[in-house]
């Protein structure tokens, strides 16, 4: 190997890692907020690679019914509980602007030259239909059993990761696709090329990265979260709602994985199947971080990149093994450090 | 009886069917046996252990591949050619790979707690799937076919309907021992394991050991049904062995029941049929070809864990009249068969020092909980330690039970150290300890909570308790259990749920269930917390006369009627310090204590 090679590796495990501490960043935010292990992340990448490719190839984009149909479960919910609780005219509302738009982002994909528009309005577009799937997802699937143990938790989000990808290949079909570049342009460093997209990936990811950290820092809604994180019980007692918590991280968590998905979608080809080893990907990191610490995990996303990209040159047949064996030294050394015997139900 | 009549006919039923149903439906059955197989290691692991794994389809890959391997490879190296492509030698080799393979594991990753060890099953799971599918000795992704058919007793077993005897015979055996497993003292301790770890070895159960035990157990379930679906397909790739088979494995065992060994074949059936069912009659709504199938299982499994998170055989149980759902009754008829009495530890002299605390100090950083604490338990007396709240007495007590380890200091007990000795450890000595929040197993009987306190009175294993070859020593348990119920007056409860019962009962259940260890010293934590007038008097009389017996006793309480009436010495805390020791009556007059509980007098 030489340096060149090097570097070109090295550009793909960070462009990768950047994803994978992205992703484990929302994990760990949904974790530690709603005490779910969100394994249906990947699926939000996937679905936001695979929209865009949609549009782009102008193929049906029959994504944006999922969206009316959940819209419409979610606001037939809010309903019903507006029927038991008594009728308020401010949420009635509420319902009816949810269900409007829905109704604006359908006639939008079905009426829009999708193919023409430029590429930033496909991605607006992209991240309006996806993103309001999360707080949807957290209302109906996890809502209703917010307080059941961890691990009815952990089997509803397998089961309806296990739902979404089935969703995935009846949206998109089998074929996978790979979408235009944001810009064509490259880079000369030395004597290695650097693609445009590589650095668009990192910039977003940092800027993304730092904005969550600012938010959580800084804002009233960041604090709230946080607190919600540290005493569910305490936050509940202070006028934070649960459910509002639940359903912000959600939305924060879509959003960064559908912007993950059209970030990467350029540089790889995602099929409908692809998210869960991504997200898996993010969830290694999250491990190394301890599923507390932000940044270990972000350190350590990045690290299972650069393994990644390295080992693909060395053992290409064995990547997925290295990549996953890598935890166990880690849950390993955790094991060391708590050797106490614990309680739990 | 009527619950074994309900299994014989099912027997009967399975014996019958491929003589009625066509070849098509009996493949199914054997699908069903195979899943059911894994799942009910699942069960075992899952439903009682609290342990949830996806990696189970790996460890069923392991099975198969070996045996796929070591019979359809034609030069095999020198050191595995004794096998000599035979079926159950490979049977033998898969086994005891899944085995070491599966301790390893178990070795790195059942310490963890919570998510970590879901994770790390999807860790292990997933690099074993890949290991399959890129070594080209075991065929890559494209597999391994040509396998010979298992032959028993000369005769090649190669059509369906012979497979599925062989298959419905180890996993019906396979149900049995398991269900004989959790029925015993090593079960008792399995079933511990989830939401009463603290207290089990507090009872001298290994806990780390009980959950390597049925981890194994799973594996070797696991490993049996690749065997035999390797021979049953006589070809194999890796495809049914990844995670996704692995998600598979564990949605069935929660949509039959997770805490239920039949629970284990309700679900592979449900799964496996409706899986086929779906697969003709989705493609007729979607239009095409597609796994949509996982659309409607991924939301079933949504439906379940809101309305029924125990699974579907509970809902099954209840539609059962409740005059077929009889108890049953663990302990034999009165006078039937006579267990030998279990043998009783020689208890020390009366007024031997038992218990010594020599200059005890505990610090969290710089609070000092305790300091300096000395006291002295004798046998044949009773000792209380009372203060006001944040005294220090509960972290006294965790020095004294060795839950916990002094800043400085020591603990003695029976004049050995209990420096580096654990819950487990110090029951094995003869002290047997209860809770200050009862910990008990609510869904268990009242009997057999108390015969946990008996556990290191057995020492029949896992393999004689799941083969049903040490019913004398359980009966001999189980007696001590019910005798030690009897003395402490809930004799009337002995096949309650533990949960039912009255918060009062529970603490009394507590040091029925110390007792069943038959120790030298009794830890009481607040025991009369929580009881009414007339049970309190009856406690005292009880504590009373373990004393008559020899029998040290040290409790910390709250309610000074209860202790002054009974106890024989005190001694009082405040800030972490010793502030009085003596005679109750004394105790009652010292200005210092009655400082510390109501205030100065100026």
């Amino acid at each position: 190997m030489n340096l060149q090679i090097a570097m070109l590796l090295g550009q793909d495990g960070i462009t990768n890692g950047a994803i994978y501490a992205l992703l484990a960043l929302s994990i760990i935010l949904v974790f530690t907020v709603t005490r779910i292990l969100l394994i249906p992340l990947g699926e939000f990448v996937t679905f936001g690679a695979l929209t865009m490719y949609a549009f782009q190839s102008g193929q049906d984009s029959s994504i944006v019914w999922l969206l009316m149909i959940m819209m419409a479960l979610d606001a037939g919910l809010d309903l019903k509980q507006l029927v038991t609780n008594g009728m308020e005219a401010r949420k009635a509302q509420w319902i009816g602007l949810k269900l409007a738009y829905a109704v604006i982002m359908v006639i939008l994909v079905e009426t829009l030259p999708l193919q023409e528009i430029h590429m930033a309005a496909q991605v607006l577009l992209t991240l309006m239909i996806l993103v309001p799937l999360g707080p949807i997802m957290y209302r109906i699937f996890f809502q209703p059993i917010a307080s059941a143990p961890p691990l009815v938790l952990l089997i509803v989000s397998i089961a309806v990761h296990v739902a979404m990808v089935g969703v995935g290949l009846l949206m998109f079909g089998p074929e996978g696709g790979r979408t235009a570049p944001f810009s064509a342009a490259t880079f000369q460093v030395g004597n290695v090329m650097l693609k445009s997209q590589t650095l668009w990936v990192i910039l977003v990811s940092l800027f993304l990265i730092v904005s969550l950290f600012l938010a959580f820092e800084r804002t009233l809604y960041g604090k709230a979260l946080r607190a919600t994180a540290v005493n569910r019980m305490g936050a509940r007692l202070m006028g934070i709602s649960p459910d509002f918590a639940g359903k912000a991280t959600f939305a924060l968590a879509a959003f960064i994985g559908v912007a993950s998905g059209i970030l990467i979608a350029p540089i790889t080809t995602l099929y409908y199947d692809s998210g869960f080893i991504i997200s898996l990907k993010g969830f290694v990191g999250a491990i190394i971080g301890g599923l507390i610490s932000y940044p270990l995990a972000a350190i350590g996303a990045v690290a299972v990149g650069l393994i990644e990209a390295f080992s693909m040159f060395w053992a290409s047949n064995y990547k997925e093994i290295i990549v996953f064996t890598l935890i166990i030294p880690f849950l390993l050394w955790r094991s060391i450090n708590s050797s106490h015997v614990e309680d739990e139900e | 009886m009527k619950s074994r009549h309900l299994v014989i006919l099912f027997v009967v039923l399975v014996g019958l069917a491929p003589a009625v149903l066509p070849t098509f439906q009996v493949t199914l059955l054997n699908y069903i046996g195979l899943y059911a197989l894994v799942v009910l290691g699942l069960v075992l692991l899952t439903g009682v252990g609290g342990m949830t794994s996806f990696g189970q389809a790996a460890f069923v890959g392991l099975g198969a591949y070996t045996t796929a391997y070591l019979t359809a490879t034609d030069q095999l190296p020198a050191w595995l050619a004794w096998t000599s492509g035979s079926a159950w030698l490979s049977l033998l080799v898969g086994l005891v790979l899944t085995a070491v393979v599966a301790l390893t594991l178990g070795a790195l990753t059942l310490r963890l707690s919570g998510h970590y060890l879901p994770l790390g099953t999807i860790a292990w799971g997933i690099s074993l799937y890949y290991l399959f599918g890129t070594s080209h000795t075991l065929g890559g992704h494209s597999g391994i076919s040509g396998l010979p058919p298992i032959e028993l007793f000369g005769m090649p077993l190669d059509k369906g309907e012979e497979m599925f005897y062989l298959i419905w015979v180890i996993l019906l055996l396979a149900m049995w021992i398991t269900q004989n497993l959790l029925n015993s003292r090593e079960g008792r301790a399995i079933r511990a394991l989830k939401g009463g770890q603290l207290m089990a070895e507090s009872m001298g159960v290994n806990t780390f050991r009980s959950k390597i035990v049925i981890f194994l157990i799973s594996a070797l379930f696991a490993a049996l049904s690749g065997w035999l679906y390797a021979h049953n397909q006589r070809f194999i790739n890796p495809t049914p062995f990844g995670l996704s088979m692995g998600i598979d494995y564990l949605f069935m065992a929660l949509i039959g029941g997770v805490a239920n060994v039949w629970g284990a074949l309700l679900g592979a059936g449900i799964l496996t049929m409706a899986k086929e069912w779906l697969q003709d009659l989705l493609p007729l709504i979607f239009g095409d070809k597609g796994n949509y199938e996982h659309i409607v299982f991924g939301l079933l499994i949504v439906l379940i864990m809101h309305k029924t998170p125990g699974g579907l055989w509970p809902m099954l149980v209840k539609l059962v009249p409740a005059r077929l759902r009889q108890k049953k009754k663990l302990l034999p008829e009165a006078g039937k068969t006579e267990a030998p009495k279990l043998p009783q530890r020689n208890l020390p002299e009366r007024g031997e020092l038992i218990l010594e605390a020599k200059d005890v100090t505990r610090q969290f950083g710089g609070l000092v909980a305790n300091k300096e604490m000395n006291l002295q338990v004798h046998a044949g007396e009773i000792l209380a330690l009372i203060g006001p709240n944040g005294a220090g007495k509960s972290t006294m007590f965790n020095q004294l039970s060795a839950v916990d380890t002094p800043t400085s200091g020591e603990v003695l007990f029976r004049g050995a150290s209990l420096k580096g000795k654990s819950s487990r450890d110090v029951a094995n000595l003869g002290m047997s300890r209860t809770f200050q929040h009862v910990k008990l197993l609510p869904t268990m009987t009242v009997l057999e909570n108390v015969a946990i306190g008996a556990h290191l009175r057995g020492s029949k294993g896992v393999i004689s308790s799941a083969l049903h070859l040490e019913r004398l020593e359980e009966t001999s348990l189980l007696q001590e259990a019910e005798r030690q119920l009897k003395r402490v007056g809930l004799g009337d409860y002995l096949y309650e749920e533990a949960g039912s019962l009255a918060l009062g009962q529970q603490r009394i259940l507590e040091i029925a269930r110390a007792l069943c260890a038959d120790p030298c010293l009794l830890l009481l934590d607040e025991p009369a917390a929580g009881l009414r007038h007339k049970e309190k008097q009856a406690l005292a009389e009880l504590l009373s006369k373990l004393r008559s017996e020899g029998m040290a006793i040290l409790l910390v309480e709250h309610d000074m009627d209860f202790v002054m009436g009974l106890v024989d010495r005190i001694v009082v805390m405040e800030f972490g310090e010793k502030i009085a020791e003596g005679l109750p009556e004394e105790i009652q007059t010292n200005p210092a204590v009655l400082e510390a509980y109501l205030g100065g007098a100026d």
